[in-house]
C-alpha cells in the first residue's frame, strides 16, 4: 500500500478510472498543462494526452454544460470548477440541466458527471474561494454530494462517483489537500456512496461531521475524554444520500447528539439531519440535537477566519450543554 | 433581394486589426497625429505613476512573502495599460476592477492603507470614501462587467455626462458575463468602456487556448459597439483610445471594448510558477517593451525625466507603502460580532443570539 495525501488519492482514483473508461474525460481552467492550481490532476494530460484531459476557455457555465452534452452522449466527464464560489457561474447547468436530465427525459438520458471542486475554510484563500456551498446542491434534487475527509475514502468515492450514472458534486476540502498521508491501496477500489463511517466509538453523545469538520470534532473528542465523556464521531462522507440509520443506530446508544458544519448556521446540512434525527429518532433522544455552525454572515474576509470558523472548543461546549439538558 | 444578391456577400468577414501605437519601444513617436493633448506637467505625472506602482507592486510581493500581505494580484508590465486608462477619466467617472486592478482605484482615490487591508482580509478595505466613485476589486470574473453596464445605465438614466469603466482579462472575455453585458451596452447605447487587458494568460492557459476569435477586439462587431485594439504597453496609446471612448460615452455614442495588448512580468498570484507555462524567450521579448522603459526614454529625450527622478519616485513609493502597511497593522481587528453587525440595517434576533457564541 502507498502512503498518499488526498490530493494524490485524488489524482490516483481519476488514473485509475481514465485508464478503466475510455469516456472518462476531465476538463476545466487550467486542469491540463499545469495540473489545475493545486496539482490535483497533475501528469494526467501527461499520460492520457490532450484529448482526454484539456484545458477549457475560463467560463463555468460553458464547462458545466459542456460536460452535460457530453454525458448525454454516453460520456463520463470530470468537469472541475476552479473553486467553489465559480459554481454560481455554472448553477443552471449543475442544477438544473444536469441533476434534471433524468427525469425531464422520463430515463431516457442520464448525465454521469462528477462536478469537482475545492472548498472550505482555515486557508486564508480570497474571497469565495472557501465558501462552505453544499446545503444548495442539499436543496437540488437529482445531484448527490460527496465531502470526503481522509485520502482512503477520497479514493474510494472518487471511483464511485465516477462510475455513478446520475451528477454527483465532489467537494474537496482546501485544508485536507495535504494536511496528512496515509494508507490507500494500490489500483481499484471504491467506498460506496451513502454510507457514513464511526471513526470513533462512544457512548455518551454522537458527533456528526463530514470533511474537515470531522478532525476538528475528534479533537473535540478527545477534550471530552479528558473529562470522563466518551463521544462517538461519525463522518458522514456524503450528504446525499445521507446516511441516516448509521446516525440513528448511533443516537440509540448515546441519546443525544450534535451536529458541526463549516457552513452558515441557518438551514444547512445541520438542520436537514436534526429534521432526519426527529422523523427517525425522536423517542430516542435524552436533549435537543445542537448545530454547532459558522454564523449567517458572508464567508468572512480571511482575518478572522480562525475565529468564525466551528472550534473543538465550542463543539465541547455543545456536548455539555446537551449532557446538562 | 437583387441588391442583397448582388453587393452583399453572404459571409460574415472583418478585415484584420493593428493595435494603436504611438510610442515605439524605443521612445520614438511613430504616430504624431494621435499624440494625446497632454503637458509637460502631465506626462510627468503620467511617468510618476507607473514608476510608483511598480514599486508598490515589488514591494507588495515580497511583503506578500513575509505574509504580510493576504491575496495579492501581481501588476508589473501593465502599467500603461493600468494607470494610462484611470488617468484618462474624470474623478466622477466610475471603475468597476477585477482582482488585478488594485492600481486604478488607488489612482482613483482609494487610500492605500484599505487597498492593503483589503488584502489583508479586513472588512475596513473595502469601505470605499463617499468622494471615491469605484467598486472593491471582483474576484468572480466577469461580474463587474454587469456591474458596469448597470451603473452606466444609471448615469444614461439620470443624464449625466458620466462614464463607466471596466477591466477584465483574455481569460475574462470567455465568461457569459462578458458577452451579455457588451451586448446590453449595444442595446441601450450604455456609456461605458469595456477593457480587456490581454496579458495572455488567464493562471496558465494561453492567449492561443482561450479563444479562436481574431482578436478580442473583434468580440465588439457582434454586439454592436466600437471595438478597438491598442498597444497596451504604450501608456500614451491608452491613454488616447480611453479618451476617445469616454468622449464617445458622454456624447451619447455609446460603448467602447477597448483590447489592451500587454504582460504581466510576474505570476498570476504569488501561489503559481510560471516556468511551467511560459518560455523564457517570451519574457525576455516582452520585456523589451516595458512600458516604463519606454516612454522614460520618451521622457528623457524630451529632457523632461532622468534616472534619478526615477530613483526619487522609487523612494517615495517605498516610505508610501512602508507607511500605509504600517498603518494597516495598526487597524484594529475585525470581530465576528462586529461582522454579524454588517449583515443587516438592523441586525435580527436570531444574528443577535448567534454573537454569543463568539465572545
Ligand atoms: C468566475 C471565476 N472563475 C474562475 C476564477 C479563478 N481565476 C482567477 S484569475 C483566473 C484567470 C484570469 O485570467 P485573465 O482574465 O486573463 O486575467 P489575468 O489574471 O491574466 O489578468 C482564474 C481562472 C475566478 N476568480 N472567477
Amino acid at each position: 500500500m502507498a502512503q498518499m495525501n488526498m490530493l494524490e488519492a485524488l489524482r490516483d482514483a481519476m488514473r485509475t478510472e481514465l485508464k478503466n473508461d475510455p469516456n472518462v474525460f476531465i476538463f476545466g481552467e487550467d486542469v491540463g498543462h499545469t495540473g489545475g492550481v493545486f496539482r490535483v490532476t497533475e501528469g494526467l494530460q501527461k499520460e492520457f494526452g490532450e484529448d482526454r484531459v484539456f484545458d477549457t476557455p475560463l467560463a463555468e457555465s460553458a464547462i458545466a454544460g459542456m460536460a452535460v452534452g457530453m454525458g448525454v452522449q454516453g460520456f463520463r466527464p470530470i468537469a472541475e470548477i476552479q473553486f467553489v464560489g465559480f459554481i454560481y457561474e455554472a448553477l443552471d447547468q449543475m442544477f438544473v440541466q444536469a441533476a434534471r436530465m433524468r427525469y425531464r427525459s422520463g430515463g431516457r438520458y442520464n448525465a454521469p458527471i462528477v462536478f469537482r471542486t475545492p472548498f472550505g475554510g482555515g486557508v486564508k484563500a480570497a474571497e469565495l474561494h472557501t465558501d462552505s456551498l453544499e446545503g444548495l446542491a442539499l436543496q437540488t434534487p437529482g445531484i448527490k454530494v460527496i465531502v470526503p475527509s481522509n485520502p482512503y475514502d477520497a479514493k474510494g468515492l472518487m471511483i464511485s462517483a465516477i462510475r455513478d450514472n446520475d451528477p454527483v458534486f465532489f467537494m474537496e476540502h482546501l485544508n485536507l489537500y495535504r494536511a496528512f498521508r496515509a494508507e490507500v491501496p494500490e489500483g481499484e477500489y471504491t467506498v460506496p456512496i451513502g454510507k457514513a463511517n464511526v471513526v470513533r466509538e462512544g457512548t455518551d453523545v454522537t458527533i456528526i461531521a463530514y470533511g474537515m469538520m470531522v478532525h476538528t470534532a475528534v479533537k473535540a473528542a478527545d477534550e471530552l475524554e479528558k473529562n470522563g465523556i466518551k463521544a462517538e464521531v461519525i463522518d458522514l462522507r456524503t450528504l446525499l444520500p445521507l446516511d441516516i440509520d448509521t446516525i440513528v443506530a448511533s443516537i440509540q446508544k448515546t441519546n443525544r447528539a450534535i451536529v458541526v458544519q463549516e457552513a452558515q448556521k441557518t438551514s444547512g446540512a445541520a438542520a436537514e439531519i436534526i429534521a432526519q434525527i426527529n422523523e427517525k429518532a425522536i423517542l430516542h433522544l435524552e436533549a435537543p440535537v445542537l448545530r454547532v455552525a459558522g454564523p449567517d454572515t458572508v464567508y468572512p474576509f480571511a482575518q478572522i477566519e480562525d475565529a468564525w470558523l466551528p472550534t473543538p472548543a465550542r463543539i465541547v461546549a455543545a456536548a455539555k450543554n446537551v449532557l446538562e439538558f | 433581394m437583387s441588391k442583397l444578391l448582388n453587393k452583399v456577400p453572404y459571409e460574415v468577414e472583418s478585415p484584420d486589426v493593428e493595435a494603436l501605437t504611438i510610442l515605439s519601444p524605443e521612445g520614438e513617436v511613430v504616430n504624431p497625429d494621435l499624440m494625446p493633448n497632454l503637458s509637460d506637467e502631465q506626462l510627468k505625472e503620467l511617468m510618476y505613476r507607473m514608476v510608483f506602482t511598480r514599486t508598490w507592486d515589488e514591494r507588495a510581493v515580497n511583503l506578500g512573502r513575509q505574509g504580510r500581505l493576504g491575496f495579492y494580484a501581481p501588476v508589473s508590465g501593465q502599467e500603461a495599460s493600468m494607470i494610462g486608462s484611470e488617468y484618462a477619466l474624470n474623478k466622477d467617472d466610475f471603475i468597476c476592477p477585477g482582482y488585478r486592478d488594485m492600481p486604478q482605484i488607488v489612482w482613483h482615490g482609494l487610500p492605500l492603507y484599505q487597498a492593503f487591508l483589503y488584502s489583508r482580509g479586513h472588512q475596513h478595505g473595502g469601505q470605499i470614501p463617499e468622494d471615491v466613485h469605484v467598486l472593491m476589486p471582483q474576484i468572480i470574473i466577469g461580474a463587474q462587467i454587469l456591474h458596469a453596464t448597470g451603473v452606466a445605465m444609471a448615469f444614461k438614466k439620470k443624464g449625466e455626462k458620466r462614464v463607466a469603466i471596466t477591466y477584465t482579462g483574455d481569460g475574462g472575455s470567455s465568461e457569459g458575463d462578458f458577452y451579455e453585458g457588451l451586448n446590453f451596452a449595444g442595446a441601450y447605447k450604455l456609456p461605458v468602456i469595456y477593457t480587456v487587458q490581454n496579458n495572455r494568460y488567464a493562471i496558465t492557459t494561453p492567449y492561443e487556448k482561450q479563444t479562436a476569435a481574431q482578436s478580442i477586439a473583434h468580440k465588439a462587431l457582434a454586439a454592436g459597439i466600437k471595438g478597438v485594439q491598442v498597444d497596451g504597453m504604450d501608456v500614451l496609446a491608452v491613454y488616447k483610445a480611453v479618451s476617445e471612448a469616454a468622449e464617445r460615452g458622454r456624447n451619447g455614442e455609446g460603448a467602447t471594448l477597448i483590447e489592451l495588448l500587454t504582460y504581466r512580468f510576474r505570476p498570476h498570484s504569488l501561489a503559481d510558477d510560471t516556468t511551467k507555462y511560459r518560455t523564457k524567450d517570451e519574457e525576455g521579448e516582452w520585456s523589451l517593451k516595458d512600458p516604463i522603459i519606454r516612454f522614460g526614454k520618451y521622457l528623457a529625450k524630451k529632457g523632461l525625466w532622468s534616472e534619478e527622478d526615477t530613483e526619487r519616485v522609487k523612494e517615495e513609493a517605498k516610505a508610501a507603502v512602508n507607511e500605509n502597511i504600517k498603518k494597516a497593522e495598526a487597524t484594529e481587528k475585525m470581530t465576528v460580532a462586529g461582522l454579524i453587525d454588517t449583515m443587516f440595517e438592523q441586525t435580527p434576533q436570531h444574528l443577535e443570539e448567534q454573537k454569543s457564541d463568539f465572545q
